[in-house]
């Protein structure tokens, strides 16, 4: 695997692990309108999960959802961040929110002048889309940035950013839920 | 044999699956149409990554396509190419008509809260300048949710890309 296949992989794994825990909050954030809010990111971060996996099933000879959902715990790559359950713990959440899209704008900018033209413009459509999930990121920041609880969890949580290769607990019971159904019908099609 | 024009002509009797006052050429989704001999080639840009309606899309373009007796082959190009810039003139008109605000131009470095915060977008009902943003976020990934004062009226706004 090149490095720059492996770096995709990982910026997918974000992407797919980040997107299920966003999605914890539908139905259940503390206003309404951040019910809308994280079912939209969590269903942006998967289509950008999706459209990354593709690009490195291309040149692993695999698909998107084998690399999604076949793989075993162990080989996903991303950062201890994305795997933490934090609901129902919304402070943290924005702090993790905030920490991410911060770091994932530095990360798609240096993809985006990749010589790699097609992958080039794959960053550039990502960064269009994640620029909202910025704007999101930014007003709560705006909001919170005065709040104890909100400077102890960005302080809690910022470490965990780079540690990739490690699982927490929790990442174990995700992946359970996330690849049984696909694993109680081996082979099907759907 | 067909012709270019009426591929165009079939492809825009698509409707768009989410918001389907406006077709896919209105939407300005497809990118190029090429003919040869009775072989169909489209190249697709979706709107959004994570647009669930993108297979629907696909596989609409391919029953027309094969409906004027010409073997489709879809290509999906997922660059920066569609803007809501692509959004034809007739499709502007046709989602404010449905109460869709339409998007404002791309500008360059991306959208900004402040822009998002302005009065520079009408309430499709009424034209009122004095509307407010309620949540960047939407039903689709393609819209925000505003609110006009004027006529007190909760309207959609396509999201600038």
């Amino acid at each position: 695997m090149t490095d720059q296949v492996q770096k995709i992989l990982e910026i997918a794994d974000d992407e797919l692990i980040l997107g299920w825990r966003n999605s914890e909050w539908t139905g259940i954030a503390p206003l309404l309108e951040e019910d809308v809010a994280f079912s939209s990111i969590a269903q942006n971060e998967i289509g950008h999960a999706r459209a990354l996996y593709e690009r490195a099933a291309q040149e692993l000879g695999t698909t998107a959802d084998e690399l999604a959902f076949d793989r075993s715990p162990e080989e996903y790559r991303c950062s201890r961040l994305v795997q933490l359950r934090l609901v129902p713990d919304w402070a943290a959440t924005i702090a993790r929110h905030y920490l991410y899209e911060t770091a994932d704008e530095e990360r798609i900018g240096v993809l985006k002048q990749s010589e790699d033209a097609e992958l080039a413009g794959l960053a550039a459509k990502i960064d269009r889309e994640e620029a909202y999930h910025r704007m999101h990121a930014q007003m709560w920041f705006e909001r919170l940035h005065d709040e104890p609880r909100f400077k102890a969890a960005l302080d809690e949580l910022q470490p965990l950013l780079d540690v990739r290769g490690e699982h927490t607990p929790e990442f174990a019971t995700l992946w359970e839920e996330m690849t049984s159904v696909r694993r109680s019908l081996a082979g099907a099609t759907w | 044999m067909v012709t270019e024009q009426q591929v165009w002509d079939a492809l825009a009797e698509i409707p768009d699956p989410e918001i389907p006052v406006i077709s896919l050429v209105d939407l300005g989704v497809i990118r190029s149409v090429d003919v040869s001999r009775d072989q169909v080639r489209v190249e697709f840009t979706p709107t959004f990554l994570g647009c669930p309606a993108l297979e629907v899309m696909r596989d609409a373009m391919e029953k027309q396509i094969s409906a004027l007796g010409a073997e489709p082959e879809i290509r999906v190009i997922s660059d920066d190419s569609w803007s809501t810039d692509r959004i034809t003139a007739e499709g502007r008109e046709k989602l404010r008509a449905s109460g869709f605000a339409p998007p404002a131009p791309r500008e360059t470095g991306g959208p900004k809260l402040v822009q998002l915060q302005s009065n520079a977008f009408r309430c499709p009902y009424c034209g009122s300048h004095d509307t407010g943003l309620e949540n960047i976020f939407g039903p689709t990934p393609c819209r925000s949710v505003r609110y006009c004062r004027s006529c007190r009226q909760p309207f959609e706004q396509f999201k600038t890309i």
